[in-house]
């Protein structure tokens, strides 16, 4: 997985609450085998007329909001189903960060598989950054020191210390729990003696 | 020390605790469907691993299906890709599939259950948000994204931080008319679609306990619509009799084994909940979604809500966006809404029980002039029942298509979709835009409620047809 560390851009911002993953990525475009490709179909119903073209008003069509890296959203972005093409759309884009005042649970696990850091922050925070999309000026990402700086001001963001790990140094948690095969095959050992049944039903 | 029914199904998965929390659990039951494994599998054969435990693992096409004629094969040919995509991994990674064709193919929510692949005390996941429908047996599921998937498929086990406790206690009796469905909903209207987030939410109370097995799976399958990832419903006689003699269900001393196990899965009486809500049965009423999004509930005897008397700006915003979206004007009534389309079906009415109540109530009946209606059962066994009994039959001569399993309207992957503009009263569980069909409009509703717009063309109170 690629890592992340300091990211700077000029935000776009969708006041919008609830965007759930229908939204992010409608279900047409969920019937691909890869991982890549989704970006030019990211919020696809908001972004594209009937004919297919794209709607000017829509902030992700408008310059400079088209390069963006960093998305601000209202409260509960990502919720509904638990397709992980919504943050591999994002990422195709080119968006590495989200700021919200609230994430679902599933998506928000999601963004730390494929290098997208979530950022959960207060209302008022969010409503003050978003200035900084309106007047189009860059705010910065420093993911080592949990802190979004803009203008002269900065904030600090709580993250879970082990996510903040994979994501800084790109880490594989797949190997990393691979490394702990020894004790689940103990787990298993002890498993197929106490409840038997879970591994065969006769 | 005393714990919740999670705390209990949690610590007995634990393999690995790191100090900061966060924790290698292990999973029992794994589902995966066509939609979000075969970057998952892909994963595999890049990196060169192989799937742990095949055994633990159960293979359904049901997203893509369609569900009409399917002798001739997939015409879209991207859903056939992925349709075959998976296929040709579970013959690779040696997995089990009940393939399109299979009687016991189905939603992949109906048939884990079904099948006794679903079990008290188990850790089950899949790709896919409505894991928590399996929740209704006392098992903790929840549902995961495509990397963890790959995760469970290479290790058999997932990284977890442990959520908090939840109690949603529904106590007293439900009103004549009012079903599951009304439940979870008016929970959701309630806590809101974001209230369970971090949250397990165990569903306790009367009115739970009372309800049949197919009813606690309603209840639990739009968990994640209240933004929990996992419900719970603590098993009981029910349970048990409903798993007794499954095909996967354990049999002999395996059985016995695991009943004594299934009955110490229960909150302890003086353990500790994060947080309670309490909710009384009688207070509930039919309920229809008239926005878009699941909380957005009214009861059908009630009016569409006025943006203008919400003092919340955000909320008065994003009502206005959905009452323009879905066509309608503050103050009119429910009861007075036209409807064209009518589904029942999905992994939240799409079982034996919702099909017999719709069934029941569309006895020598038709559908109005104004609506098209389908009914997709939710899994090829439930079909099979349902002819046995002659259910079809009511269908059919009432006007209703009558269609193979899968999950179909729900979510409109497959051919069945709404049109723009098109207003359908469907026994699903999202309403978002879209959801159904580009420019679409949903009311999430019960079977029952379902088949009384069915009748009358327009939103109606079922208790006027029954």
């Amino acid at each position: 997985m690629k890592n992340f560390t300091t990211l700077k851009s000029i935000p776009a911002y969708l006041s919008l609450q609830n965007i759930d993953t229908d939204m992010i990525i409608p279900k047409q475009f969920l019937k691909t085998i890869k991982r890549t490709g989704l970006g030019k179909s990211l919020f696809y119903e908001m972004r594209y007329d009937d004919k297919g073209e794209k709607i000017k008003d829509f902030i992700l069509n408008k310059e400079p909001f088209n390069n963006t890296k960093i998305l601000i959203a209202g409260k509960n972005f990502g919720c509904g189903s638990s397709r992980e093409h919504a943050p591999w759309a994002l990422s195709d884009f080119g968006i590495k960060c989200v700021i919200s005042s609230s994430f679902a649970d599933i998506f928000y696990n999601n963004c730390f598989k494929n290098g997208i850091l979530p950022i959960k922050t207060s209302e008022e925070n969010v409503t003050e950054i978003s200035e900084y999309s309106i007047r189009q000026e860059e705010i910065n990402i420093d993911l080592a020191k949990q802190e979004i700086s803009f203008g002269n001001k900065s904030i600090k963001f709580d993250l879970d210390e082990f996510k903040k790990k994979c994501l800084l140094e790109g880490l594989d948690d797949i190997a990393l729990s691979m490394d702990k095969i020894k004790q689940i095959d103990e787990f298993e050992k002890k498993l197929s003696l106490n409840k038997p049944w879970i591994f065969s039903n006769e | 020390m005393s714990k919740t029914l999670y705390d209990k199904i949690w610590d007995d998965h634990l393999v690995n605790r790191q100090t900061d929390g966060t924790s290698l659990i292990y999973v029992d039951r794994h589902l995966i469907h066509e939609v979000t494994s075969p970057q998952a599998f892909e994963g595999l054969r890049l990196q060169n691993r192989k799937v742990r435990k095949p055994e633990l693992t159960l293979a359904v096409p049901d997203h893509n299906v369609p569900t009409t004629d399917r002798s001739k094969g997939i015409d879209d040919e991207e859903s056939k890709i992925q349709v075959d995509t998976l296929r040709n991994n579970c013959k690779e990674f040696g997995v089990k599939l009940f393939d399109v064709t299979d009687k016991r193919q189905g939603i992949v929510h109906i048939i884990g259950p079904e099948q006794g692949f679903t079990q008290p005390g188990t850790v089950i996941v899949c790709g896919d948000s409505h894991t928590a429908t399996h929740g209704a047996f006392g098992s903790l599921a929840f549902g995961i994204g495509t990397s963890e998937v790959e995760h469970v498929l290479a290790t058999q086990t997932l990284i977890q931080k442990k959520s908090k406790n939840l109690r949603i206690n529904v106590n007293g009796t439900l009103p004549k008319g009012v079903t599951a469905k009304d439940v979870i909903l008016k929970i959701i209207g309630t806590i809101g679609t974001a209230g369970g987030t971090g949250y397990v939410i165990e569903f306790a109370g009367k009115v739970i306990k009372n309800l049949s097995m197919e009813e606690r799976m309603t209840v639990c399958n739009m968990t994640i619509e209240a933004g929990a990832r996992a419900g719970l419903i603590a098993p009981d006689e029910k349970t048990f009799d409903y798993l007794k003699d499954k095909a996967m269900s354990p049999k002999g001393k395996n059985w016995d084994k695991a009943v004594i196990y299934w009955k110490s899965l229960y909150s302890d009486k003086d353990c500790k909940f994060d947080n309670e809500v309490n909710i009384n049965g009688e207070d509930i009423e039919p309920l229809v979604t008239w926005g878009t999004s699941p909380q957005d509930v009214s009861p059908v005897t009630g009016v569409v809500p006025d943006p203008n008397k919400e003092s919340n700006e955000d909320r008065k915003m994003a009502m206005k966006r959905s009452l323009e979206y879905m066509g309608l004007k503050a103050n009119t009534k429910i009861a007075d809404i036209k409807i064209d389309k009518i589904f029942i079906g999905s992994c939240t009415n799409g079982r034996i029980e919702d099909l017999r109540l719709a069934a029941e109530l569309l006895k020598g009946k038709k559908i109005a002039n104004n609506v098209s209606a389908m009914v997709v059962p939710g899994s090829g066994l439930v079909k099979a029942q349902a002819e046995k009994e002659g259910l079809d039959k009511i269908f059919i001569s009432a006007g209703f298509e009558w269609r193979e399993p899968g999950c179909s309207m729900c979510l409109g992957m497959n051919p069945d979709q709404l049109k723009p503009k098109e207003r359908c009263a469907s026994t699903s569980n999202r309403n978002f835009e879209g959801r159904q069909g580009r420019g679409g409009r949903t009311h999430l509703v019960s079977p029952g409620m379902a088949v009384a717009a069915a009748i009358k063309g327009r939103l109606s109170d079922v208790r006027e047809i029954q």
